[in-house]
């Protein structure tokens, strides 16, 4: 239920709500350094800095990718020689020997949305210092999107983990993490960074009230 | 300086009106379609209940073997911290603390959290510094991924699996029993049940 008949948003109304505890507070709308009166986290309209941070950890996620596809993940050692497996060439492995789900997998994990997740954030980044009006609501769910799948990506880093940790037997076999873990763990940990930083919010600020709201409705879950 | 009735979508900031929702139910913004908040009143019951079975399950599952691989003739088993220091003392300390952070610490946090805030509220007491350790499981939440770890973990025995006859450990059932108990906890914990319960007994 909207206050009033008009769309009006807390920025406004001089009214924000704290991003921990969610409590809605009284404050100017150039105040600085405030505090939730309940939880005591800081509080803003908006996300400080919010574009540059994003742009900053975005770029250096762009770089980071580079090394992170390129170096080997893995290296095998065993009595017939030594192995680098990049990401790609493990999931290319996986598929051409039998394990096609594992492959799907692990190709969605680790190469899939660690690049639709920064091609997002581009194109949300952009979007915004275009003011763009077009699709707030179908923008503001890709966010909510990439916010969520990006921890999915761990999943090769933990498999490297696991398998240098137990494929431990010296010169007969042994496995052991590749520099390209690291960075490719420095891509997932600056996107999480990256998407935390970006204020969905900016998306609104540009765009016109669409439609007439209607009282929020209390589904059943 | 709180006006309770009113609630700023976090994601499009529009202003509504706080509706009251019955049990189980979700409110969501008109404007963006985000979740702005549920209702569960049970949700702080269940949440202690589960991050209690948490505990339990996270001692076990860091106690015990998580797998154990064998191949023609040669053994080896692994622990989740054994995991971290293999690779600690193979010149990988940055994945080495990626990994125990988001497997060991940051769940530990989260699940001593969701006890320090609710067992004293459930017993009619207030603990001290609520709003620290409030604000320290928000900022967990994101970083704790036994869940992804689970995945990686089944990523792995079927590469393995490949190569040598692999026996998974009680520690990789309590994984997917913890899993299962974090999501739970961290879904029932109600914030503004809670935040209400603690105005009342203050």
């Amino acid at each position: 239920m909207t206050a009033g008949t008009a769309l009006v948003t807390g920025a406004s109304a001089g009214v924000l709500a704290c991003h921990t505890c969610g409590l809605t507070q009284r404050a100017a709308p150039e105040a600085h350094g405030l505090t939730c009166a309940r939880c005591g986290s800081s509080l803003h309209f908006r996300k400080p800095d919010s574009i540059s941070r994003a742009w900053a950890l975005l770029i250096a996620a762009y770089v980071l990718i580079i090394p992170a596809n390129l170096l080997p993940v893995m290296q095998t050692g065993s009595l017939f020689g030594s192995e680098k497996d990049t990401i790609l060439s493990g999931v290319i492995y996986l598929w051409t020997s039998g394990s096609q789900p594992l492959a799907i997998i692990l190709f969605i994990a680790s190469i899939a949305i660690p690049a639709a997740k920064l091609l997002s954030l581009t194109f949300l980044l952009v979007s915004v210092q275009r003011r763009s009006l077009w699709a707030p609501r179908e923008r503001t769910r890709l966010y909510r999107v990439v916010e969520a799948v990006g921890r999915w990506s761990m999943i090769d880093v933990y498999v490297a983990a696991m398998l240098t940790a137990l494929v431990q037997f010296g010169s007969l076999m042994s496995i052991r993490a590749g520099s390209g873990a690291i960075a490719f763990g420095a891509v997932v940990v600056l996107t999480i960074f990256a998407a935390e930083s970006f204020d969905p919010r900016l998306i609104w600020d540009r765009a016109e009230p669409a439609e007439p709201a209607e009282p929020a409705n209390g589904e059943k879950q | 300086m709180s006006s309770e009735a009113l609630v700023v979508c976090h994601e499009c900031d529009l202003l509504l009106r706080e509706v009251p929702l019955e049990a189980g139910g979700l409110a969501r913004c008109t404007r963006c379609g985000c979740n702005l908040y549920r209702h569960q009143p049970e949700g702080l019951e269940r949440s202690l209940v589960f991050a209690l079975t948490a505990v339990v399950l996270f001692v076990i599952a860091n106690s015990f073997p998580i797998v154990s691989m064998n191949s023609r003739g040669l053994m080896s088993s692994t622990t989740l911290l054994g995991a971290v220091g293999v690779l600690l003392h193979d010149d990988m300390p940055s994945v080495a603390l990626l990994v125990f952070v988001t497997t060991f610490l940051m769940p530990a946090l989260e699940i001593g959290a969701l006890i320090y805030l609710l067992l004293p509220l459930k017993l009619g007491r207030v603990p001290p510094a609520v709003p620290s350790v409030f604000r320290l499981l928000h900022a967990v939440q994101p970083w704790s991924m036994v869940e992804v770890f689970m995945l990686g973990l089944l990523v792995t025995i079927s590469k393995l699996a490949a190569m040598a006859s692999v026996v998974p450990g009680i520690a990789l059932w309590s994984f997917v029993l913890l899993m299962f108990a974090v999501s739970a906890a961290v879904a029932g914990f109600d914030v503004r049940i809670f935040w209400a319960r603690v105005g009342a007994l203050r």
